[in-house]
């Protein structure tokens, strides 16, 4: 009979499939990164690109953060809390998830795009293969630095925002709220914890390697030629931006 | 020496490979010949670990490919030269890193590399082309700079996808007349695949003629020209009828 629906693939096959991908992955990981003289030349490039060019994005969204975040607070405080506590939402806020969550989709978008439709242009137009034949390893060449760098500059990125955010919120909370900056630092000092800096650097750490490697596993999986990439961009910024809300709250539940 | 023994290759339910087997002469040039969709460009992909088999095997210098360990794979690669049918250069580097990419693995100094480098830009005749972007390249050209990364590393082996289409007659014999100088000149065994019969029949010592997944027929290219077999005829007729040899 023509018209046959083809069998259904078993759940333990795709599940094997998975695995088997998996393992590789691994395996391929590890060996990138102890192939150091292929991916060091590459890894300040890549800092730069990925990291230095996307502060201006990130520092763009962090002004008007701080700065709603100061109104929202003020509008939010009247007559019922002390309108000193405008220091403490927003340091807080901005220091433990604004900063971070919005840093990093902002560069989920900025990154993680760029780097898919990079090397999935290199995948379509047979570079990678190319990689391959000359013995480099695609994994130590492309993939490696890219995680690297951005695991290691979306802290600064964020760092930057984070300032700034506050910065701005102060700026706001000085000239259109009736708050001097005495009682601002008042607000921001007391509830203050030296975790509020690092928990929100090491969450920023983990998002930058999320959406590298994203960017990169999607870029590499593409195929088909302009298509396959524009979906492979695609992909990269929906679960990159998944993939941070998932590490948010996974960070929120193991450090706080 | 290389050989396909039994190869069987599907992607999906489209089966390309089936029991392919085929012996690539030392020293020699082979063009894999045949219609669009017989697994040409498969074949040379298999034979540098690009895709692994379904069944049966690749064997290079009696190593069987894919049962390679991971180091053994790369230095298996490094006697393989490979041109990619469009070049596949990378185009965030000009001509002669390109052309010097794999030598940096092999240990060779600066001077070293950008010696060999000059030597492979003038084999294929682009010596003044060495700071130019692939951008920057006509079709032809990229195609040249694919052939000096390829023979840069010395390899055992040079792998030609499809290296004559899409170009204009005068670079056409041009890159014939470089396939037959990097095999004179480096004594390399080449794999050619080609729909181009003037070019197949210029370079080749043996052609194998590819149809549904494996060899319908193989032999020197004046057994080949002499054929009697009707598919293999009906493929070289334009080119036969042309005056090229043969008895119809």
């Amino acid at each position: 009979m023509s018209g046959a629906e083809p069998a259904p693939v078993p759940a333990s096959s795709w599940l094997h499939d998975a695995l088997v991908q998996s393992g590789r992955w691994v395996i391929d990981a590890r060996r990138a990164v102890a192939d150091v003289a292929t991916w060091r030349p590459h890894l300040l490039p890549q800092m730069r690109k990925l990291g230095v060019d996307s502060v201006p994005v990130a520092l763009f969204i962090a002004v008007f953060t701080g700065m709603v975040l100061a109104l929202l607070s003020s509008y939010m405080f009247t007559r019922a809390i002390p309108l000193y506590f405008v220091g403490t939402l927003v340091t807080k806020a901005v220091m433990l998830e604004l900063g971070p969550v919005l840093t990093g989709m902002a560069l989920a978008g900025r990154v993680g795009a760029n780097v898919a439709a990079e090397l999935g242009t290199m995948r379509v137009t047979e570079q990678v293969d190319a990689l391959e034949t000359l013995a480099i390893s695609p994994h130590a060449y492309l993939v490696t630095p890219r995680v690297l760098a951005a695991t290691l500059m979306f802290p600064v990125v964020t760092a930057l925002a984070i300032t700034v955010g506050v910065v701005s919120g102060w700026l706001t909370a000085v000239n259109l709220l009736d708050l001097s900056t005495s009682e601002f630092l008042r607000g921001a000092q007391q509830f203050y914890k030296f975790k509020d800096i690092w928990f929100g650097l090491v969450k920023s750490a983990s998002f930058g390697t999320a959406v590298a490697t994203m960017g990169c596993f999607q870029g590499l999986q593409a195929r088909g030629g302009a298509e396959g990439v524009g979906k492979a961009t695609r992909y990269s910024v929906v679960l990159g931006c998944e993939a941070i809300l998932v590490l948010d709250a996974f960070w929120a539940l193991v450090l706080l | 020496m290389i050989r396909f023994e039994r190869l069987g290759k599907s992607f999906g339910e489209h089966r390309v490979l089936e029991d392919f087997t085929l012996s690539i002469p030392e020293g020699q040039t082979t063009v894999l010949m045949g219609y669009s969709g017989t697994g040409k460009s498969v074949l040379l992909k298999h034979i540098v670990g690009l895709l692994e088999p379904d069944a049966g095997r690749v064997i290079v210098d009696e190593l069987v490919v894919h049962e390679l360990a991971y180091d053994e794979l790369m230095e298996l690669r490094a006697r393989i030269g490979y041109v990619f049918q469009f070049a596949a250069l990378f185009d965030s580097l000009n001509v002669a890193d390109n052309v010097g990419m794999g030598l940096r693995r092999q240990g060779l100094d600066r001077d070293a590399i950008t010696a060999r480098v000059q030597e492979c830009l003038r084999l294929v005749e682009l010596e003044d082309a060495g700071e130019r972007y692939p951008a920057e390249l006509s079709g032809g050209m990229r195609k040249r700079v694919g052939i000096a990364r390829a023979i840069a590393l010395r390899p055992r082996y040079i792998l030609y996808d499809e290296p004559t289409t899409g170009l204009d007659p005068v670079t056409t014999a041009a890159m014939n007349e470089l396939m037959i100088r990097a095999r004179r000149e480096l004594g390399a065994t080449s794999v050619v695949v080609t729909h181009d019969l003037a070019s197949a029949f210029t370079v080749a010592d043996r052609i194998a003629f590819l149809d549904q997944g494996r060899v319908r027929q193989a032999g020197t290219a004046q057994e080949i020209r002499a054929t009697s077999d009707p598919l293999v005829r009906e493929f070289l007729a334009g080119y036969l009828d042309r005056g090229n040899g043969g008895h119809a």
